[in-house]
């Protein structure tokens, strides 16, 4: 990559941007990062998906077994892991919808969206689970 | 001297023009998608704890089938287009990128193929 230079051997001095360390995150740069997690996890995930429909496409046996292990604790984690990962990357693709409409960009409109999604994913994934009574003792 | 034209020079180095027909495919499927994927998340919760006679039943319902089949249609294409993006963006050794991008793709058709076969198969087979 071609370095910014002076022209005369010495590197100039330029301003540096923020690294994400010392950097306030915008809520909006929160949401932009998770949307792409939630994205990266809702495809590995679609493994699972793939496992119960085979499963059930291949008897009792298999169903059952396939069944017991997302009915364990660190399966029902994974599986309330990706309702949120769902929920939150619908509530942020509505987002960017109405973005595309070139409307919602006032920048304390993209602040209340963006905590707004957040907050309200997990509200809905906590309802789907209340729903179903946490899948069970 | 080279007798190559400009435009041969660079023709294939650049942008490949293809951009608006992912964004635009990558918005169809998202539209698709929220619909389907409110679809999966009412079919999951309404087989909490059922058995596997009734999931069996339920799955090989035609129009529950149908929707299946469009969720992994759909839902294939979108995550394999974001993969894509995400892969274009982080990676930029040449070689390790065609792979992934090509890995990517490989993924992306056995969940599709995994899934149809299974939806048809609880539809049409024994």
């Amino acid at each position: 990559m071609a370095e910014a230079s002076s022209g005369r051997g010495t590197r100039a001095r330029r301003p540096l941007s923020p690294h994400i360390q010392i950097y306030k995150w915008p809520p909006a740069m929160l949401m932009s990062i998770l949307h792409r997690i939630t994205g990266g996890a809702l495809y590995v995930g679609t493994i699972l998906l793939a496992l119960w429909l085979i499963s059930a496409a291949t008897g009792p046996e298999n169903f059952d077994y396939v069944s017991s292990w997302f009915a364990t604790i660190p399966g029902k984690l994974i599986l309330f892991g990706y309702t949120w990962a769902l929920i939150h990357h619908m509530l942020g693709g509505l987002r960017h919808f109405l973005w595309d409409t070139g409307r919602g960009y006032d920048l304390k409109l993209i602040d209340q969206l963006s905590w707004g999604t957040l907050v309200a994913s997990i509200a809905i994934t906590l309802l789907i689970w209340i729903g179903v009574g946490f899948g069970g003792a | 001297m080279s007798m190559r034209t400009p435009l041969k020079k660079v023709r294939y180095l650049g942008s490949a023009k293809e951009g608006a027909d992912h964004f635009w495919k990558q918005r169809v499927t998202a539209v698709a998608n929220v619909f389907l994927g409110i679809f999966l998340v009412w079919l999951i919760v309404s087989l909490v704890g059922a058995d596997h006679a009734s999931v069996k039943a339920r799955l090989a319902n035609p129009l529950i089938a149908l929707a299946i089949l469009a969720l992994v249609i759909s839902g294939t294409i979108h995550m394999r287009m974001g993969m894509q993006t995400i892969i274009e963006d982080y990676v930029h050794g040449e070689g390790a990128k065609i792979v992934l991008l090509m890995l990517n793709t490989f993924f992306a058709a056995f969940i599709a193929l995994t899934c149809v076969y299974a939806v048809l198969k609880l539809s049409f087979g024994a």
